[in-house]
């Protein structure tokens, strides 16, 4: 028999018993003096990890949804940017036009006036200029009147003379 | 490496006992006389010499140290230095304590008076003597409780928070490894409370496969290949399998759920044998294993001194150099499968089951 030749594969009762007594106290020290702090610390370390990055987690979700926030805001303050723009734009435009139609009227009125007032002058210095014509003709005739008596030729030279005279004024 | 093993065994077994056995009966001088005949050099011999046990630890040339022979005869309890066993040329002397002992083929053994051995009367030695193997084991326990507490203390130290430094991030890594690839896919929830013994277990295979590649003193012994170191730890696999298998584990073992009746008395035998098989393979593995790797590494620095050459040593020593770091991983591997094997046994003992249609491998 092969068992029963080969010493190699025949146990050895001393090393059966001592490698069994050495691996109950090996099991045992290590078991109380290195397994139960290794592994308790081994799986706390596990859980703190994953309480990190659970609460990693819940901070990104915090960002991304302050972000998303932020940006909603950001296009809201823009759009009420261009409707307080396009609200001045219209104000303006308005004050503008309003302006304008007031300066028209207003020189409208301006130019009304003017006119009344030359139109016054024009008609006071028509009357004015009636007034001396009339004078003048009172005077010239009332000349002509006291020469004609006097001399006939004499007379018509003074006409001449007095109508040479009215073209010079 | 079974198969490599199993015909080094094969190949081994008949030369020894064309060889190893005759000097029994011849003298010393007979022996060498002979030895110097074939050519110097005895290769079975050399290597068996290195994989098998020893009652002192050689250290180089002819130093070595004695260590302590416990054996136990019906005449009781008897101590003595293995020193007195041998004379100063390393020679197999008889030793007169209780009876007249004597190291034949590294057993002690009762001579009778005309120089043979008393076999009925060597029978009744018991030897639990502290051999090589037996100081390696205790060197080893020494190991592992002074790496594993500082380990420990490194962790009560740098606190649970901080990442870990030094030799903890090296044994770290293989903890998590241990639990995660081994512990949990087999233990499921009820993991943790067999952690401890699959922990102790791989480091305890690994260091002995890591310090038997050592070839001088701290390592050297051929402890994790001797099948009764291997035996002594699948017998706890055996036992705690067998102490915490549930209900359902012994149910499918002798009365086998879902099958014909006649079919379950046909597996009962089976399934039984199967218990006892599991920690049997769990044995013949593991020092299959680490055995055939030392044979494989003597057998290769054996070549120089077989083709008588040092240019033979370009051949061998790049070989050996090849095969050592597979055996680096085989180590590991063993480890590994020794501790997942019987993580997958205890699984299989403590599992509910819920479904009786799912079959059980016997093996």
């Amino acid at each position: 028999m092969l068992l029963e030749i080969n010493p190699l594969v025949l146990p050895d009762p001393g090393l059966l018993i001592w490698s069994t007594l050495a691996f109950l106290i090996l099991l045992f020290v290590l078991g109380k003096f290195a397994w139960k702090p290794i592994m308790k610390a081994i799986g706390e370390r596990e859980k703190g990890i994953n309480e990190a990055i659970a609460s990693a987690e819940k901070i990104k979700a915090e960002m991304a949804q302050l972000q998303s926030d932020n940006e909603k805001l950001l296009v809201q303050a823009r759009e009420e940017r261009a409707q307080i723009l396009n609200e001045a734009k219209a104000i303006k435009d308005k004050i503008i036009a309003e302006a304008k139609e007031q300066a028209k009227t207003e020189a409208a009125k301006i130019m009304a006036e003017t006119q009344q007032a030359i139109e016054n002058q024009k008609m006071a210095a028509v009357v004015d200029l009636k007034n001396q014509v009339g004078n003048l003709v009172i005077e010239v005739s009332e000349k002509v009147l006291r020469r004609e008596l006097l001399n006939k030729a004499q007379q018509e030279t003074y006409i001449k003379e007095l109508a040479n005279d009215i073209k010079l004024n | 490496m079974v198969a490599v093993f199993s015909l080094f065994i094969c190949f081994y077994s008949n030369a020894s006992f064309s060889q190893d056995h005759e000097p029994n009966h011849g003298t010393g001088a007979q022996n060498e006389a002979k030895h110097g005949e074939e050519g110097d050099f005895d290769v079975t011999g050399f290597i068996l010499d290195h994989v098998r046990d020893h009652h002192s630890w050689h250290l180089w040339g002819h130093t070595s140290i004695p260590l302590p022979v416990i054996i136990k005869t019906d005449k009781g309890f008897e101590t003595f230095s293995s020193a007195k066993l041998s004379n100063e040329h390393h020679e197999p002397v008889i030793y007169n304590g209780n009876y007249p002992y004597k190291l034949v083929e590294g057993k002690i053994r009762i001579m009778n008076a005309d120089g043979t051995v008393d076999e009925e009367a060597s029978k009744k030695v018991f030897d639990i003597s502290i051999t090589k193997n037996v100081v390696s084991l205790f060197l080893t326990v020494i190991l592992l409780i002074l790496i594993f507490t500082s380990v420990a203390n490194a962790y009560k130290k740098r606190g649970v928070k901080s990442a870990p430094k030094g030799f903890q991030s090296f044994i770290e890594p293989i903890i998590l490894f241990v639990r995660d690839e081994v512990a949990k896919p087999y233990l499921g929830h009820q993991y943790a409370r067999y952690m401890p013994f699959l922990l102790t277990i791989f480091f305890f295979i690994w260091i002995n496969n890591l310090l038997g590649l050592v070839p001088f003193f701290p390592g050297g012994a051929n402890l994790s290949g001797n099948i009764a170191f291997t035996l002594a730890l699948a017998l706890f696999t055996f036992v705690i399998v067998n102490v915490n298998g549930k209900k359902d584990y012994w149910k499918h073992i002798f009365w086998m759920p879902g099958l014909p009746t006649l079919m379950k008395i046909f597996l009962m035998p089976i399934e039984l044998l199967g218990v006892f098989i599991k920690p049997i393979s769990l044995t013949i593995r593991l020092f299959a294993n680490i055995t055939a790797g030392h044979i494989l590494v003597m057998s290769l620095i054996s070549l120089i001194f077989i083709f008588k050459s040092v240019a033979a040593s370009a051949m061998a020593v790049p070989f050996t150099v090849f095969i050592s770091v597979i055996e680096l991983l085989v180590g590991f591997l063993q480890a590994f499968i020794f501790a997942m094997l019987s993580a997958l046994y205890i699984g299989m003992a403590i599992e509910e089951h819920h479904d009786h249609h799912e079959d059980i491998p016997v093996i």
